[in-house]
Parts: structure tokens; C-alpha cells; sequence
């Protein structure tokens, strides 16, 4: 997984897949502009706990490029439902420790409704439209999170009877 | 051939990325996930995954022709 996407313009919004950690800055100054009245911002991030138990550290894949064109149908899309805004989302993949960021998003609007809005269903929509999987890794083992639902991971990804490859 | 794609914990029972499956005519997401899933390293998989063909979202009964890829998606997790 070391894909790193260019930045995609869209309708005056972005959407990047990173491998290297998230420049927040840099993602809400892309949005900034001066019709904005208001920047709401969302970002993701690495909690050491999960159900209870201790989490070591997190790690995402993606299914690229469809990621980026989901992203981008995101980006394209809340402009049109919830009025004049530029919106940026940057998600990171690979191995995260805790207290990183894993996904910013950044949305400008002249008015801020409209811009907190946005945002909130932005990331709501990358949570169940963009195809994207966490592992948490916890002391003696790993789980995938798939949707609510969790599904113990081989380490690295052999499983008996398969011919898989080691992706640690 | 149809190429399939598999995720996050359905990767880890498939043992690769990626197998290449030869598929009589008509087959559909559904049916080729149901061969798939017949499968001893997929014994226990509790629910049918999201299904995407050539990189967008797709329905069970996608139709599947040689050269496409089906992508096996398990619920998403991003965020």
C-alpha cells in the first residue's frame, strides 16, 4: 500500500489518499477562499481503545481507485445537496499509532450551516460509501472492522490452505 | 476469466488479493460470490459482502463477463 494519490480537483473540492500522515493546514487552507464566512473541520483519529480493550495501533487499506472516485462523488455532490461550499477530504492508509489522524475534512462555505452540515455528512458518507477497512491491533492479535461487525485478521494474511503473502 | 478482488478479513481467508475465476455465461455477483464462498477457506463467513465491478458499486445480480473485476467488499470501516 503505497499509493499516494495527487490531489483531484473537483468542483473546486479535492479528495487525496495518503500514505504519510495528514497536513491538516494544508487541507483547510485548500478549501479557504475568499467568499468563505466559515471552515468546519473534521478530523478522524486513532483512539486507544476499542470495546473495552487496549488498542496498539491501527491499519487502514483501501480499494483504489474506486476510494478516490467514491471520495470524489462525496466532494462533487454535498455542494449540490447543501449549498455554495468547497469541500476537501484527505484519508490516510497504512499503519497508524494512536492520536493520528486518519481522515480531515474540510469544508468552506460562505455561511456556517451550511459548511457544518456538510461536514458532518461528509464524513458519514465516507463511513459507508468509501471502500475503506481498519484493522486495530491489540496486544496478542488483530480484528478487521467490517461495518459493526468484527472479524479476527490472520496475521500477516496467511491462512491455512492459501498461498498468502506475509504484509507485515 | 473474471478477476476478483477481496478486503480486509476476506483477504485473509482467500490467502492473496486477487484469484482469477472462470465463469459459465450469465453469472452474476451473487452466484460467483456463492461459488466462492462453497469454499473451505470461506466456511463461517456470517454475510454477504458488497459487491463492486470495475471499480463502482454494484447489485447481486450484476451480470460478469470476461475481463471484468469483481471486487468482494466486506461493510466499510474508513474513517
Amino acid at each position: 500500500m503505497s499509493q499516494e494519490s495527487d490531489t483531484l480537483q473537483d468542483g473546486g473540492g479535492s479528495v487525496r489518499i495518503v500514505t504519510a500522515p495528514i497536513d491538516v493546514a494544508r487541507v483547510i487552507a485548500s478549501v479557504a477562499g475568499p467568499e468563505s464566512g466559515a471552515i468546519s473541520v473534521f478530523l478522524g483519529t486513532v483512539r486507544e481503545e476499542s470495546l473495552g480493550q487496549r488498542v496498539l495501533f491501527l491499519e487502514y487499506e483501501a480499494y483504489l481507485p474506486m476510494a478516490e472516485h467514491e471520495l470524489r462523488a462525496i466532494v462533487r455532490l454535498l455542494p449540490v445537496e447543501f449549498g455554495p461550499s468547497r469541500v476537501a477530504i484527505e484519508h490516510r492508509l497504512g499503519r497508524l499509532e494512536i492520536g493520528e489522524t486518519s481522515v480531515a475534512i474540510a469544508v468552506a462555505s460562505p455561511h456556517r450551516r451550511v459548511a457544518i452540515a456538510a461536514c458532518a455528512e461528509a464524513i458519514e458518507r465516507v463511513k459507508k460509501t468509501v471502500p475503506i477497512w481498519k484493522k486495530e491491533h491489540f496486544e496478542g492479535g488483530a480484528v478487521w472492522i467490517e461495518g459493526d461487525a468484527r472479524s479476527p485478521a490472520v496475521r500477516g494474511g496467511v491462512v491455512a490452505g492459501g498461498g498468502g503473502r506475509d504484509r507485515d | 476469466m473474471v478477476r476478483v478482488v477481496y478486503f480486509a478479513s476476506l483477504r485473509d481467508r482467500a490467502g492473496s488479493a486477487s484469484t482469477e475465476e472462470v465463469v459459465p455465461p450469465g453469472a452474476t455477483a451473487a452466484s460467483l460470490w456463492e461459488a466462492i464462498r462453497s469454499r473451505p477457506a470461506f466456511q463461517g463467513v456470517a454475510s454477504r459482502p458488497g459487491f463492486a465491478v470495475n471499480g463502482a458499486w454494484a447489485g447481486p445480480d450484476a451480470v460478469l463477463v470476461d475481463g471484468d473485476e469483481l471486487g468482494l467488499l466486506p461493510a466499510v470501516s474508513g474513517g
